[in-house]
C-alpha cells in the first residue's frame, strides 16, 4: 500500500526560501564585477528598509538621499503623480534630489518602435545612474516602464561582457564612470516601505472606500524575482505592491478576475493603434472591475497604466459601456490620505475620468477646493505670481 | 481583424537567402541564448497575452517558429505580426523561461535596422514621438496634449490645451514649469544624449525608418552640438 502525505490545500503554507530560488541573486554577480574593476556599484544609503521579494530575498529600499528619476508621461501629462511623490518626501522632511541632469529612460520609445539598440539603451541608463552618483544620491525610479527596462539593462550589463565594454567606452567619452545601483528601486516600493508612517499621519478617513488595484506588468512580470511580495498580502502568491499601501490606509481592496491582465498600454498602441488600447483596457479591466467590485477608485503605480485606464474610458462612454472608475496612483492616494490638496498637489484636473464623486465621498467640498486652486491660477494669470510654490500648495493643508 | 496570412505566397518576392540572413541576424544577437529554451506549446503565453485577444497574433507561434527555425514563417511574422505585440512581458510566465516578447524585441530591431517596409508602415504616425524623444530627451511633453492629437481622449483635452501655460506654472515642483518637455533638462544633458546617439549608431536606424525625419533631427542636433563645441560630431 502506498501512503501519500496528503495535505489539505487550506493547511498548506508557502514560504519563500532564497536559498532555493530558481534564479541567482544578481547582486552577488554585481559585487563580483566591482571587485574585478569592471564597474562601480552605487550603494543603498544607510537609512533604508528591507522588504521581501518573490523568492524570499530581502530588497533594500532607500528612505532618503533619493535621486528622483522622473517619468516622461507623468511629468508631461499627469504631473500630480510626480508632485505627490515629492510632496510625501517633503512632508517627512526627507533629503531628496529632483534633477535637471536627467534624460528620459527612452524605453517607451524602445518598446514601441525598436528605433534604438541595447548599447544606446544601456548607455542612457548608466548616464542617468552616473548623474545620481555624482551628486551623492541613490536613484529612485518613478516610472514602471523605466523600472522594468533598467532591470533588463542591469541584467544585460552583468551578463554580457561586450555590452559592458562598449558602454564603459561611451561613459569614458562622456567623462563618466560605469556605475550600477545596488538595487533598482521603484518609487511604489518606497511608498510601501513608508506605509505605516503615512498611516500614522493620515487625516482623511478612507474606510468607506473600495478600490481595485492594477499592478504594472513591467513591475512584476519583467525580471519577476525583483518584485515585492508579502506573506500577509495575497499569501505571497501575488505582488504586494500598491495593495499593501492601500490596506494600510484602511481602504477595502476588492479582487477581480482580470487582476493579472495588462492594462493594454502597448507602448506603440497607446499612440498609434489606440483602438486596441482603449478596447482592451475597457473590456478586460474597467468593465470587469465595475461588474465584480464596482470600486470608488482604481489605483495603480505606473505612468502608462494610469494613462491607459483613465483616458480609455471617455470613448467607451459613447458606446454606453460600463465604465466610470476614476484612476489614480498610489502616491496620490497616500498624499490625499495625509491631507494633500486634490488640485494643488494631486493635480486631478489633468485626469480624465470623473473623480469628483470619489472626492465627495471622502468629504471634500469639490467646488471649494477647485476654487482654492483657481485662486492660485488667477494670481499667475494676473502676473501677481510667476509660479505656485510648495508653500502655496499647502496653504489649505488638511490637518 | 486582419487574418495573418501564413501561406508561403505572401512574401514570395523575397529570396530564401535574404530571409535566412535576417534570421541569422536575430540569432547573432547577444540576448538570443537567454530568450529561447525550446517551446512545448503549452499556450500559457497566449492565455496571458493581451494582443492575442484582439489581433491574429500568438506568442506561441513566434516561439514555435524560431524554435523550429522555420525561415519562411519567421520572415512572415517579422513582417506582419511582431508589431501587434504589446511588449508587456506577460508571456514571461513561460514555464520553459522563454521570452517571446524579447524574441520579438530582437526581431523588431532587425526589421528596423534592415529597413523592412512593414516596419516603416508600422511606425507611420509615430514620427512626432521619435522627433520629441531624440531631440529633447523627453518622450511626451505637455504641449502634445492637443485635441487633434488625442481626439478620443475627449473634451478635457480642450480644457488642458487652453489653460496649458498657466496650469503648468501652477505645479509646485520647479522642474515641472515646462511645456515643451516633461521637465527642465540641462543643456549639457541633452548634448550627452546626442553623443550617445552618435556613438551607438541610433540615428542610422531613424534614417531607415523615416529619411525626412532623420534629416530634420540631424539639423537640430548638429546645430546644438556645434554650439556646445562638438564641431566634429556629425550624423552622416
Amino acid at each position: 500500500m502506498i501512503h501519500l502525505p496528503i495535505t489539505n490545500a487550506s493547511e498548506r503554507t508557502f514560504k519563500a526560501d532564497p536559498d532555493n530560488a530558481p534564479v541567482t541573486d544578481l547582486r552577488e554577480e554585481l559585487f563580483q564585477l566591482e571587485r574585478e574593476g569592471e564597474l562601480e556599484v552605487i550603494r543603498v544609503p544607510d537609512n533604508h528598509v528591507e522588504l521581501m521579494t518573490k523568492y524570499g530575498r530581502m530588497k533594500k529600499i532607500p528612505i532618503d538621499k533619493t535621486w528622483h528619476h522622473k517619468s516622461c508621461g507623468q511629468c508631461g501629462h499627469i504631473p500630480g503623480y510626480s508632485t505627490s511623490i515629492f510632496w510625501l518626501n517633503r512632508q517627512f522632511g526627507l533629503d531628496y534630489y529632483d534633477p535637471t541632469d536627467q534624460t528620459s529612460c527612452t524605453s517607451w520609445n524602445y518598446y514601441a518602435s525598436a528605433t534604438s539598440n541595447p548599447e544606446a539603451q544601456a548607455a542612457v541608463a548608466v548616464r542617468n545612474f552616473a548623474a545620481a552618483a555624482e551628486v551623492g544620491y541613490f536613484p529612485l525610479i518613478h516610472c514602471g516602464t523605466s523600472f522594468g527596462h533598467y532591470k533588463e539593462v542591469r541584467h544585460a550589463l552583468v551578463h554580457q561582457h561586450d555590452l559592458r565594454r562598449k558602454v564603459k567606452k561611451i561613459m569614458e567619452r562622456l567623462g563618466k564612470k560605469l556605475v550600477i545601483p545596488e538595487e533598482i528601486v521603484h518609487y511604489s516600493e518606497w511608498v510601501l516601505a513608508m506605509k505605516d508612517r503615512i498611516a500614522e499621519r493620515q487625516v482623511i478617513d478612507m474606510s468607506n472606500i473600495t478600490a481595485t488595484v492594477h499592478p504594472a506588468c513591467h513591475y512584476h512580470k519583467l525580471i519577476e524575482e525583483d518584485a515585492i511580495y508579502d506573506s500577509e498580502i495575497y499569501g505571497a502568491q501575488r505582488t504586494a505592491i500598491v495593495t499593501g499601501t492601500l490596506q494600510a490606509l484602511g481602504i477595502n481592496v476588492g479582487d477581480y478576475s482580470s487582476w493579472y491582465d495588462c492594462c493594454g498600454f502597448g507602448f506603440r498602441h497607446i499612440l498609434v493603434s489606440r483602438d486596441f488600447s482603449r478596447s482592451f483596457s475597457v473590456q478586460r479591466k474597467i468593465e470587469v472591475m465595475k461588474e465584480e467590485v464596482n470600486p470608488d477608485v482604481t489605483v495603480t503605480h505606473d505612468t502608462g497604466c494610469v494613462t491607459t485606464l483613465d483616458q480609455s474610458q471617455f470613448a467607451a462612454r459613447a458606446h454606453d459601456r460600463n465604465v466610470g472608475i476614476p484612476v489614480m496612483a498610489d502616491s496620490q492616494m497616500a498624499a490625499l490620505a495625509m491631507g494633500a490638496h486634490p488640485y494643488k498637489v494631486l493635480q486631478l484636473h489633468w485626469h480624465n475620468t470623473d473623480n469628483k464623486p470619489f472626492l465627495r465621498k471622502l468629504g471634500f467640498d469639490v467646488e471649494k477646493v477647485w476654487a482654492e486652486f483657481q485662486e492660485e491660477v488667477d494670481k499667475i494669470k494676473s502676473g501677481e505670481k510667476e509660479f505656485m510654490t510648495w508653500e502655496d500648495a499647502d496653504k489649505n493643508l488638511k490637518k | 481583424m486582419m487574418a495573418l496570412d501564413l501561406s508561403q505566397n505572401k512574401h514570395a518576392d523575397v529570396s530564401f537567402e535574404e530571409k535566412e540572413r535576417l534570421f541569422d541576424l536575430v540569432k547573432d544577437d547577444d540576448r538570443w541564448h537567454h530568450v529561447l529554451n525550446g517551446c512545448y506549446e503549452c499556450g500559457i503565453c497566449v492565455a496571458a497575452c493581451p494582443s492575442a485577444k484582439f489581433y491574429d497574433f500568438s506568442p506561441r507561434v513566434i516561439a514555435q517558429a524560431v524554435s523550429r527555425e522555420d525561415v519562411d514563417l519567421i520572415y512572415t511574422l517579422m513582417s506582419d505580426s511582431i508589431w501587434d505585440c504589446s511588449q508587456c512581458f506577460s508571456c514571461d510566465r513561460c514555464p520553459r523561461q522563454n521570452s517571446p516578447a524579447q524574441i520579438i524585441t530582437i526581431m523588431r530591431e532587425v526589421a528596423v535596422k534592415n529597413g523592412l517596409k512593414t516596419a516603416q508602415k508600422a511606425l507611420e504616425g509615430y514620427g512626432r514621438i521619435i522627433y520629441k524623444i531624440m531631440s529633447t530627451g523627453s518622450q511626451v511633453s505637455p504641449d502634445m496634449l492637443q485635441p487633434d492629437a488625442f481626439p478620443d481622449w475627449g473634451t478635457h483635452v480642450y480644457e488642458i490645451a487652453e489653460n496649458l501655460e498657466e496650469w503648468r506654472k501652477a505645479i509646485p515642483p520647479e522642474t515641472l514649469h515646462t511645456t515643451e518637455t516633461g521637465w527642465k533638462i540641462d543643456e549639457k544633458t541633452i548634448i550627452e544624449l546626442y553623443l550617445i546617439w552618435h556613438m551607438t549608431g541610433v540615428m542610422d536606424l531613424i534614417e531607415g525608418v523615416d529619411e525626412g525625419l532623420f534629416m530634420i533631427l540631424v539639423d537640430v542636433m548638429e546645430e546644438r552640438l556645434e554650439e556646445a563645441g562638438y564641431d566634429d560630431v556629425t550624423f552622416d
